[in-house]
């Protein structure tokens, strides 16, 4: 087995296994309407176009293309969720990509901006939606550049517009930059964004998108690389689709590995069956843990996923399998530690993440997750103590009451918690600061303790509210 | 009828209880209750007598789950979880437990977080003693804190706008303020900036929160945060006392809380009044309290003497003022006796004056308005209450600028539009507040309105809309520079086009309703206020009451008023300042301002609402009520009256439509009493002729800002800087046309008279038209009106 990488795409490996949505990134000129045409690019489109629109629905809900942007909800039943008969409904397609750890759909809206167009187009086609807004992290400018000249070689071309191939369907997109936000990667709040208010998560309910989103419109919000895995859907059929992976998790993923493994990128690995040891250690993928250290641990699925252990290193990329052991396939990033990791070191790095990231709106997350922040930089910084430990846990059930997930652990003789857990706020940033601080507490608190302040007889007791308000 | 039928279903097969198809049953804590359908968990949980805690979450607005607090556990079938109670409706079957163990973890974790970073200043916070967050961390906190961090910090209080201060400490981000800038006010000027735990409330750069309905959100923050300049360290709430009663600086009347402390007004508060005010008040009924307490306030009666006014007692004035009111009926008759006034008191003394008026002196020459309102005809028709219209498919707006007259109108009309609930179609001769809103805006030249009207009734659209449904038409001077006709006129092709139509009359002044309605209008065969004018005018009104009027800043026409006020053998005024007319009065008697006296009033729809003495009064003035009582027993008569309540009483005993206003009803209708609208004398039409408008001139626009020069404003420090000042405005495109700079001093002339004021241009003014508020300093546009004339042309140039 051959592993490639390509100078024109930094942070993608290419193998020798089925290519849906990365067949393209080994022509240098890959982002050209030229190559995509010399690749079959839009024939997809033609074919979704050659068949009614629900033949085609029918086509992605029978493959079970799983969103590829966290939730892994299936696209086919999402599109089916929306009122019939209510106009304009729109499709939104969410390219904010910030999840700690998660470069994918950066490399597919830089590497193949027009199999992304081509997509969307399939989309708005077998779910009835009239417009598109094509919303992009404000960070990657090479994508916003090379998703705009696609899209206006797309529209010269008359793939986008009015009476798209000389057919009926017209369907215009929109393209809108964020302004970087990573809480706007959450599909109500990318929703207030793109209406040109503050990015701040609504409720749910009753703002459920399919139902109420964008400009009170039913609206369906999809990730880059659900939408990337159609073209090659309608091309090549949802039994070829389901050929590849798992029953229930059928196709490629994409994969960002980071960290201490010998060859971090992005990799097109099958979906379902791969399994995390094949993707760390195998040739094929990464080829180990860097100078042949231990690991010591990762995280499967983006900074907001509870951690794995080398005890985990056998699941395959199954989501309902990785939530059962404890935490979740997310957005498909992988972070590595070795064990020269500082373990209360990186809890802290991705907290202070979620902390500064947090839009304020719900109480536990914007005072939460500072909070969390900052005793642990007292820890870090070697001052604080074992009463902070738990101070910790016991913040964290503010924002996450109840068990919270973890993995199981032979060493610590502890078994596995599984996903989900419980929230006091709306959206996951404010569990999310906590996840790192309670996977690294629970299956590292030796390492905490070893920097705690030797004066372990200074107490820390709490100020009675009633004394300071009197 | 509906109750007929109904009673005939249920007789002949259905069983005798209807069940409710709106009920849903929920168990609460245990207990079975029946909440409305669509009703929020919290609202339910609180009509079931079980109070949830919340921060965020306000009845009047809409629910955004910010704060957290109210977490509950509901079980809807599949195991309890955690929910915030305040955007969950109810659903038959749910079970709510506020009470669990997890229920109060929660709150008592978000509380902690809350005071986490709270300054807890107490001690010097206006809020303690009435402070929500002080309140649920007793109710509902864990009692001590773990948070040994250091707090977040930020500079102390600052000004967010003239009137209000922000202290971002305090601030728990319930998005209150915001969301009532945004979504009731439609002034989103404060916003939330920054991100994470430095997320904060704050105005756009040099954009103050210059909003006439500020002074709301210092009233719904659930902390400190926003504290209101004129109540800052002024007093602590446990030692505040509180009457109920109703704003009249304008005709809306709003519901609101009087509050003193040691016999001095501190604060005024709004009070949910769901027909009329909904809780909020605008900022000039808010904080007008000010001009209450002002030093210049009169204290004794005044006589004029050789050497001006000269204080005098209760008992010279009385009789002075009798012996001018003699001297005149002997010299002139009755009738060269004239009152104007009786808008700015309320129904009681408005009552007490026009029986004094009419049956004692026994002149017809009496008017509440200052030829500046509308025939007094209009309001015999039939009439639509403030529910009424903002629930009306089709709202007509022939009338003055509601966001600067009746402010709080504005706001339920507003309301009414975003919300789709009615279409506005507004008829105005320049953009107003609710321009934004209304779903046609029919510009029209002043003077032209009636044609307009006719014009757009014709259109198909137009036309569809008013065949919806119910129509309402709110009616109102748009422009002082022009006399009434045109408006009515207007009106009337309204009505003859749409007889179902019924007329909310968008009268400014709080109780001109009332007073109108008691009696202070002319009687048989009397002169209106500009008959009363005119007549003042010519010499043939021997003494001239002002009770609560000041025609030289009320009157439009200047040149008239001063004539009128030149032309009056005598004058006698009942006020609470000396002013620019009472300071010309041979009698001047010193009036009880508002919270000095009680009563009632009545507003624009004809709700009778009560008034509260909350303070003692201001030396030894007197409510008008009873100045008018003592110089009918001077003159003969005794009116009867011995206390307000004697008044109301005999209100309801002898005026038509107020036969249910009786004082034992009122101590029980909290949102007041609806008067029944009597038929009065019927509006002629008037015929217009307009002479063509000269292309060099630009037809005057003349209304009212909100704050002006008005007594009340003037007196109240916290308010009189904000009115604008005065200018002329032209649009954008027609300021080459004056050929001067913006901002230099233009002359504007009439053949009559010539004024001089800064250009300024507004593209809310229609080419060809200039506009100029209304008493502001700087020159008085009512030197340019001709209260004879139907329109008022001006010409601009250059000095
Ligand atoms: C805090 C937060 C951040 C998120 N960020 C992203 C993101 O950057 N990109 C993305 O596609 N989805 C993100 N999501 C998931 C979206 O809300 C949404 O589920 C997804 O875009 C749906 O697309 P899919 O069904 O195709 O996966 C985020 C969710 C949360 C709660
Ligand atoms: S959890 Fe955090 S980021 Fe999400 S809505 Fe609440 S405050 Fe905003
Ligand atoms: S200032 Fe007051 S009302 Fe506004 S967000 Fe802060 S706490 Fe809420
Ligand atoms: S709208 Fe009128 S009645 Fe209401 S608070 Fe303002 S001035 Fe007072
Ligand atoms: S009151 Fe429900 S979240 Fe604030």
């Amino acid at each position: 087995m051959t592993s490639t990488t390509y100078a024109h795409a930094p942070g993608f490996v290419a193998g020798d296994r089925p290519q849906i949505v990365t067949s393209r990134f080994e022509y240098d000129d890959s982002y050209t309407l030229e190559r995509a045409l010399a690749t079959d690019g839009y024939a997809g489109l033609r074919a979704a176009l050659g068949r009614s629109a629900t033949d085609v629905h029918d086509e992605v809900k029978t493959a079970t293309v799983l969103g590829r942007g966290g939730a892994g909800f299936p696209a086919g039943t999402k599109w089916g969720l929306t009122p019939q008969a209510v106009w304009p409904r729109y499709l939104v397609v969410n390219g904010d990509e910030s999840e700690p750890g998660t470069y994918k759909d950066r490399l597919l809206m830089e590497r193949d901006p027009h199999q992304l167009i081509e997509g969307c187009l399939i989309a708005c086609y077998a779910a009835g939606l009239s417009q598109c807004f094509l919303y992009i992290r404000g960070e990657m400018a090479l994508a916003q550049e090379r998703v705009a000249a696609a899209l206006n070689e797309a529209y010269a071309a008359g793939y986008v517009g009015s009476n798209i191939l000389g057919s009926e369907f017209s369907v215009d997109i929109v393209l809108h930059w964020g302004a970087g936000a990573y809480v706007v990667g959450e599909e109500t709040a990318l929703i207030e964004s793109l209406e040109g208010n503050r990015g701040m998560p609504r409720l749910k309910p009753p703002f459920f998108p399919a139902a109420i989103g964008l400009y009170g419109k039913p609206t369906i919000v999809n990730n880059v690389e659900t939408l990337a895995n159609l073209p090659w859907l309608m091309r090549n059929g949802a039994a070829a689709y389901t050929a590849i992976g798992s029953a229930t998790s059928p196709g490629t993923r994409m994969v960002a590995v980071s960290g201490h493994v010998k060859r971090p990128g992005v990799y097109e690995i099958i979906n379902g069956t791969t399994t995390f040891r094949d993707l760390l250690y195998s040739d094929e993928f990464c080829g180990g843990i860097r100078d042949d250290n231990e690991l010591k641990a990762f995280v499967p699925g983006g900074g907001s996923a509870p951690w794995f252990l080398p005890d985990q290193l056998d699941i395959p990329f199954e989501g309902r399998v990785i939530g059962a052991a404890g935490s979740m396939a997310g957005s498909g990033a992988v972070m590595v530690m070795d064990h020269t990791t500082d373990i209360p070191m990186a809890a802290l790095t991705l907290t202070r993440f979620y902390a500064h990231e947090s839009c304020g709106k719900c109480t536990p997350c914007r005072e939460g997750g500072t909070w969390l922040m900052r005793i642990l930089d007292r820890v870090v910084a070697g001052q604080g103590t074992q009463r902070d430990l738990d101070q910790l846990l016991e913040v964290g059930a503010t924002i996450c009451p109840g068990d919270f997930p973890h993995a199981s652990s032979e060493r610590l003789g502890i078994a596995a918690v599984p996903f989900p857990y419980k929230m006091t706020t709306i959206c996951f940033v404010g569990p999310s600061a906590y996840t790192p601080v309670h996977s690294a507490l629970t299956l590292f608190r030796d390492e905490f303790e070893a920097k705690l302040v030797r004066r372990t007889f200074i107490p820390v007791t709490g100020i009675p509210v009633t004394a300071v308000a009197q | 009828m509906t109750t007929t039928e109904s009673n005939d279903v249920s007789s002949d097969d259905s069983p005798a209880v209807i069940p409710d198809p709106n009920a849903v049953s929920v168990i609460i804590n245990g207990k079975q209750f029946i909440a409305r359908q669509g009703d929020l968990i919290i609202k339910a949980a609180e009509d079931a007598g079980v109070y949830i805690p919340r921060f965020c979450y306000h009845e009047r607005m809409s629910p955004v789950g910010m704060c957290r607090m109210c977490l509950v556990e509901v079980d809807t079938g599949r195991g309890p979880a955690l929910m915030p109670s305040c955007m969950f409706p109810v659903a038959p079957g749910m079970v709510v437990d506020t009470e669990s163990p997890v229920s109060k973890a929660a709150q008592e974790g978000v509380i902690e977080l809350l005071l986490a970073n709270h300054p807890l200043d107490c001690p010097v916070c206006d809020k303690g003693g009435e402070c929500p967050l002080q309140d649920q961390s007793f109710s509902h906190g864990p009692g001590e804190s773990r948070y040994v961090e250091e707090k977040r910090h930020y500079e102390k209080p600052i000004p967010i706008s003239e009137l209000v201060f922000l202290d971002r400490e305090r601030c728990i981000l319930c998005d209150r303020c915001t969301r009532f800038a945004d979504e009731v006010a439609g002034d989103a000027l404060i916003h939330f900036t920054s991100r994470g735990n430095t997320t904060q409330v704050i105005t756009f750069p040099d954009e103050p929160f210059s909003s006439y309905f500020s002074g709301n959100t210092v009233q719904i923050c659930p902390v400190g945060a926003l504290t209101a300049k004129p109540y800052r360290f002024k007093a602590r709430p446990w030692d505040l006392e509180e009457a109920e009663s109703t704003c009249t600086s304008c005709a809306v009347g709003c519901r609101i809380a009087v509050q003193s402390s040691r016999d001095e007004l501190l604060r005024y508060q709004g009070v949910d009044s769901d027909p009329v005010n909904w809780g909020w008040l605008c900022d000039k009924g808010r904080f007008g309290f000010e001009g209450i307490k002002h030093d210049d306030r009169l204290t004794t009666p005044l006589v004029r003497t050789a050497q001006g006014h000269e204080a005098t007692s209760w008992n010279a004035a009385s009789a002075a003022a009798v012996q001018l009111i003699t001297d005149a009926i002997a010299a002139g008759g009755a009738s060269s006796v004239a009152v104007l006034g009786g808008a700015r008191g309320n129904n009681e003394d408005a009552f007490a004056w026009a029986r004094l008026a009419h049956d004692v002196i026994g002149t017809p020459n009496v008017s509440a308005q200052f030829a500046d309102g509308l025939p007094v005809g209009v309001l015999g028709m039939p009439r639509a209450t403030i529910d009424e219209t903002a629930a009306a498919p089709t709202v007509i707006l022939l009338a003055p600028d509601l966001k600067e007259e009746l402010p709080v109108l504005y706001l339920r009309l507003r309301d009414a539009a975003v919300k789709h609930r009615s279409r506005v179609i507004e008829f105005a001769p320049k953009a107003s507040g609710l321009t934004r809103y209304a779903w046609r805006t029919v510009f029209y030249e002043p003077g032209t309105q009636a044609e307009a009207v006719r014009a757009a009734l014709a259109t198909t659209d137009i036309a569809a809309q008013v065949a919806m449904g119910d129509v309402v038409i709110v009616v109102g001077r748009a422009n002082l520079a022009e006399s009434s006709a045109p408006t009515v006129a207007a009106l009337h092709a309204l009505v003859a086009a749409l007889p179902n139509a019924r007329v909310l009359p968008a009268l400014r002044r709080g109780n001109v309703m009332g007073a109108i309605s008691v009696g202070m209008r002319p009687g048989k065969g009397g002169l209106d206020s500009r008959g009363i004018l005119n007549a003042a005018a010519d010499g043939k009104i021997e003494c001239l009451i002002l009770v609560g009027a000041d025609p030289l800043a009320d009157v439009p026409d200047g040149d008239l008023a001063r004539r009128a006020m030149a032309g009056a053998r005598r004058i006698i005024a009942v006020d609470t300042f000396i002013n620019a007319s009472s300071a010309l009065a041979d009698v001047v008697f010193p009036a009880a301002a508002y919270a000095e006296k009680s009563g009632t009033t009545t507003n624009i729809e004809g709700r009778v609402t009560t008034l509260a003495q909350k303070v003692t009064v201001t030396g030894t003035s007197r409510p008008d009520w009873m100045v008018a009582g003592d110089l009918a027993l001077r003159l003969g008569t005794d009116l009867g009256f011995r206390s307000v309540d004697d008044i109301t009483a005999s209100i309801a005993a002898t005026v038509d439509g107020f036969e249910d206003v009786t004082p034992l009803a009122l101590a029980h209708a909290p949102n007041g009493v609806l008067t029944s609208v009597v038929v009065m004398e019927p509006v002629v039409t008037p015929s217009i002729v307009l002479a063509e408008r000269n292309s060099y001139d630009f037809r005057l626009v003349v209304s009212r800002k909100l704050y002006d020069q008005a007594i009340g404003t003037s007196t109240s420090p916290s308010l009189s800087p904000l009115a604008p000042g005065g200018a002329v405005f032209v649009h954008s495109l027609d300021v080459a046309r004056v050929g001067s700079a913006i901002g230099a001093s233009v002359k504007v002339s009439t053949p009559k008279a010539t004024i001089v004021l800064p250009l300024a241009a507004d593209d809310s003014v229609q080419r060809g038209t200039a506009w100029i508020p209304f008493n502001q300093s700087g020159a008085n546009p009512g030197d340019l009106i001709d209260a004879a004339a139907i329109v008022t042309d001006v010409r601009i140039e250059s000095i």
